[in-house]
């Protein structure tokens, strides 16, 4: 028999009471248990009566896209979220409250302060600015056994010192007297961590605790936590975007979509069977290989690089760094070969350069060495350099800031044009745009008055697609894309991935493809690149990077990558 | 999604309208300027036409001899000496007057009490101690200041966005020497140079607007430097670069349209700062030269002639409500243009 949400089509509203649930192991008592659970903001609800529990020492993950609700649902669990009406109950249950629990919905304000850190406690997606810029990391802990402990100074301070050990900070001593943008990323996060489990929670709220960090340490930090709830029994509700961290960490799996819950139930049973469409869809998200294997080996490259190196000046400490400036090299002796048709993958953690090698590409900021498009090389004037402009474009990671918030979308897809074939009719640059936006999938019939709209009336998915559309009118050899889907939900991403194979095996177009993502790399490149620190590490075929890496931070960066 | 495409500043402007009191501030605002530009048929010591012996005349276009309506001089004709007032509305002569009868300038000889006389039928605001009509100067007055207000504004608001624009684009050593030379600039005493400058030159509006002007564009420049700054990161700006689009046009086309929003918040505040300086220039008698109507010019007679009360409060009354409308306008835009508020 059909369940009624298995229904082919991708709409995602199940009908009411059609939530996918199924009969996983049900606590006898649970901690927390959520009933028709409402978040409205100015009369506009966002979470639409979502009912879950969590039982004690349970790891609890609640996945959805971006708008789907989750963070608000967290949030609302504690009552931080400003200017919402909530209805619906949270029962918050122990051995010391009456038998059918407390309702953190409709708690005072001082018994909401008394749960809030010492029961359940929350950490966020960024440590930077989770944490006061102002104290130190130590301070900050030790703030916390404070409040809810009634410890002395020199007691917090001994206490706050040993959280922070618990979470693998070395020397936690000196980290302690630590500000916040003194340590790394996944110290910051680190620090949260113990900031948070100070007071010994029952339940963990954990908005997106990884989302912010590297990839090779996004591994570390799930293992942390994971460590930290065997060895005090709390339970977490992990909220995430990331299939891949669910398969790792939880025990049960929530849905969300639209501020509905349509599936819930034990991890394992959750991805072998999905039963509602949207939980299928997520599932397929993950991006799917689908290029052209043997374009063009052996011809000519479209891009060639050797020795590049790029600079950056920074201040120099003392009397002497009023005259000289120093130098900060974050692309040092880079060589590649791009060729028609082909990917080039490039992967690496922030800060290792691969940015600003696909700048220096881009002819955006100078370098030094061999960088020759076709037959041209970077120069100095402008106009020498306005044909290679021409055969090199450019598809940016945030949707938002590349498009002009001012801007029709004829006018920003028209740009290239205006500069290379000015002697163009309006009305025939007109026709080369909309034969660009139908292209990419954006055309007149989905979107009426399409040319004269303007990017904030677009989704991400759509945006990326004008970006592209932007890039492709003046019919480039090579596109740099760098980190093209970073900032798309994940089924937005296959979508757009899909769209550039297309295109490439269309048109034989080349990648320069910058990303921190694995399986994009291993969906979209010929070859790869991997750098850290501004160098190269290694490089080869995909297959053989990916499958036999042999640089030890290779390995790593595809075993992170799960 | 919206069927009809709106663009960010159009969707501004709705927000702005939606804020009632800035709204009906603008309408009154613009309904003031314009009447104030037709001040030559409202307050104005010349009929506006005279029909005299079965022909037209138009004394508030041209100019006619006192002999071509039967006086006895060749000078031109004073359409508030009685005599002449006769000559044209007796018999089959018509003339109409303008609904206030005195231009700004205009001294009435035959008045019936001495100046500066308290309100009357016939000086309905009074007159200041000259004899010169109050109304028909604060019609006149009102107009120079808010033409002056104008030009002041456009001009600084020009100057601002170059050399702002210039500065946060290129950032770098250009905007460390722009930098340098507007503090230097700033710190140039503004009032002496004018004090000095009235002596040496003979003191004219279009002196006043250029030793402003000189001043006036540089803490707009600040803000749109900073907005330069921030917008020439921006990706959209990179990827212009990418499509080889040349610097001008990325700052005109690209970054100057998303940089307006300091610029256009600070047009109603700068109007009313240039209005008042202006007349505290006038004031002080360092202002336009005299003759002109000016506000400040009224406020200073206000102050010599204090128990002639008339003057004060009508001139205090149109300058307040000059400004207060021109505030109002700011917070309307200012709220409007807000990033924050434009989500809801």
């Amino acid at each position: 028999m059909m369940v009624p949400t298995l229904g082919t089509n991708v709409s995602s509203l199940p009908p009411e009471g059609a939530l996918a649930a199924r009969g996983g192991p049900s606590p006898l008592t649970p901690l927390l248990d959520v009933r028709d659970l409402r978040v409205a903001f100015g009369g506009k609800e966002v979470v639409h009566g979502i009912n879950f529990s969590i039982a004690p020492g349970e790891k609890l993950a609640l996945v959805g896209e971006s708008g789907s609700g989750k963070t608000v649902t967290a949030l609302a669990l504690l009552r931080l979220t400003q200017n919402a009406e909530i209805t619906g109950s949270a029962r918050l249950f122990s051995p010391q409250y009456p038998p059918d629990g407390r309702d953190l919905l409709s708690a005072k304000e001082p018994e909401l302060l008394r749960i809030r850190g010492s029961e359940i406690a929350m950490i966020f997606q960024e440590p930077m600015t989770a944490l006061n810029p102002l104290f130190t990391v130590g301070d900050q802990v030790a703030e916390v056994l404070q409040l809810k402990q009634g410890l002395s100074t020199r007691q917090a301070w001994a206490a706050g010192v040993e959280a922070l050990a618990a979470t693998g900070i070395t020397e936690p001593a000196r980290r302690a007297l630590a500000y916040p943008h003194q340590l790394s990323g996944g110290q910051r996060q680190r620090a949260m961590i113990a900031m948070a489990l100070a007071c010994r929670p029952r339940l963990l709220l954990a908005d997106e605790p990884t989302t912010a960090l590297d990839v090779t340490l996004r591994g570390q930090i799930l293992d942390l936590l994971s460590d930290l709830q065997r060895q005090t029994g709390m339970a977490v509700l992990l909220i995430t975007h990331d299939l891949n961290l669910v398969h790792r960490f939880a025990n049960r799996i929530a849905l969300m979509e639209n501020g509905h819950l349509v599936e819930e139930g034990p991890v394992s049973d959750v991805f072998a069977n999905p039963r509602h469409a949207y939980t299928r869809r997520l599932i397929d998200s993950r991006p799917v290989r689908d290029v052209d294997e043997q374009a063009a080996a052996v011809s000519a490259p479209v891009l060639h690089a050797q020795d590049l190196r790029v600079i950056y000046p920074i201040p120099m400490a003392g009397f002497r760094g009023w005259f000289k400036k120093g130098e900060f090299v974050a692309v040092r002796q880079a060589g590649f070969d791009i060729r028609p048709g082909r990917t080039l993958g490039v992967v690496g953690e922030s800060g290792s350069g691969k940015s600003t090698l696909a700048l220096a590409v881009l002819g955006l900021i100078p370098h030094t060495g061999a960088l020759d498009v076709m037959d041209c090389r970077w120069g100095p004037d402008a106009a020498g350099n306005k044909a290679i402009r021409r055969l090199v474009q450019v598809v940016f990671q945030d949707p938002f800031s590349s498009l002009s918030p001012r801007m029709t979308v004829e006018e920003i897809v028209g740009e290239g044009l205006l500069v290379h074939e000015p002697r163009l009719q309006p009305s025939e640059r007109r026709q080369r745009a909309l034969a660009a936006l139908a292209d990419v999938g954006l055309d007149e019939a989905q979107f009426p008055g399409l040319m004269s709209r303007y990017p904030h009336e677009f989704s991400g998915g759509q945006r990326q697609r004008l970006a592209i559309a932007r890039a492709l009118i003046v019919g480039p050899q090579l596109l740099v894309l760098d980190e093209p889907t970073s900032a798309l939900d994940v089924t937005i991403q296959k979508q757009v991935l899909q769209l550039l194979q297309r295109l490439q095996r269309e048109r034989g177009l080349s990648y320069l493809l910058i990303t921190h993502d694995v399986d994009v790399i291993r969906a979209m490149a010929h070859e790869v690149i991997v750098m850290k620190n501004g160098e190269i590490l290694e490089s080869g075929p995909t297959s053989k990077i990916l499958d036999a890496p042999q640089h030890p931070y290779t390995r790593t960066l595809v075993a992170s990558a799960g | 999604m919206a069927t009809v495409s709106l663009s960010p500043s159009r969707r501004a402007w709705l927000r702005f309208r939606r804020n009632r009191l800035g709204f009906w501030s603008l309408l009154l605002f613009c309904a003031m300027v314009v009447l104030s530009l037709m001040a030559e048929v409202l307050s104005n010591d010349r009929p506006l036409v005279v029909r005299y012996q079965g022909t037209t005349y138009f004394p508030v276009l041209r100019d006619y001899s006192e002999q071509t309506f039967g006086g006895d001089f060749p000078t031109p004709a004073d359409y508030l000496d009685p005599f002449i007032r006769q000559r044209i509305t007796s018999g089959g002569n018509w003339a109409i007057y303008a609904p206030n009868p005195y231009g700004p300038k205009t001294l009435n000889y035959f008045a019936k009490s001495p100046s500066p006389a308290a309100p009357t039928r016939d000086n309905l605001l009074g007159t200041d101690d000259r004899g010169r009509d109050l109304l028909a100067q604060l019609i006149y007055g009102f107009r120079v200041s808010v033409l002056f207000g104008l030009a002041l504004t456009a001009i600084g608001t020009a100057l601002g966005i170059a050399a702002g624009a210039v500065q946060g684009y290129f950032a770098g050593k250009t905007d460390l020497a722009f930098q340098r030379f507007i503090e230097i600039w700033s710190s140039m005493p503004e009032l002496y140079l004018l004090i000095i400058f009235s002596a040496i030159f003979a003191p004219s509006v279009a002196l006043l607007l250029i030793l402003l002007s000189l001043f006036g564009w540089m803490g707009l420049a600040d803000y749109v430097r900073a907005e330069f700054l921030r917008n020439r990161q921006m990706d959209y700006v990179r990827a212009a670069r990418a499509l080889g689009v040349g610097n001008s046009r990325i700052m005109w086309r690209h970054i100057l349209p998303n940089s307006m929003t300091p610029v256009v918040t600070f047009l109603p505040f700068r109007m009313s700062g240039s209005i008042l300086a202006l007349t505290s220039l006038d004031f002080l008698g360092l202002g336009v030269p005299p003759g002109t109507p000016s506000l400040g010019e009224l406020l200073s007679q206000g102050k010599a002639n204090i128990d002639a009360w008339w003057i004060s409060i009508s001139t205090f009354a149109v300058l307040v409500l000059t400004l207060l409308l021109l505030t109002f306008m700011g917070d309307a835009l200012r709220d409007a243009l807000d990033p924050r508020k434009a989500e809801k």
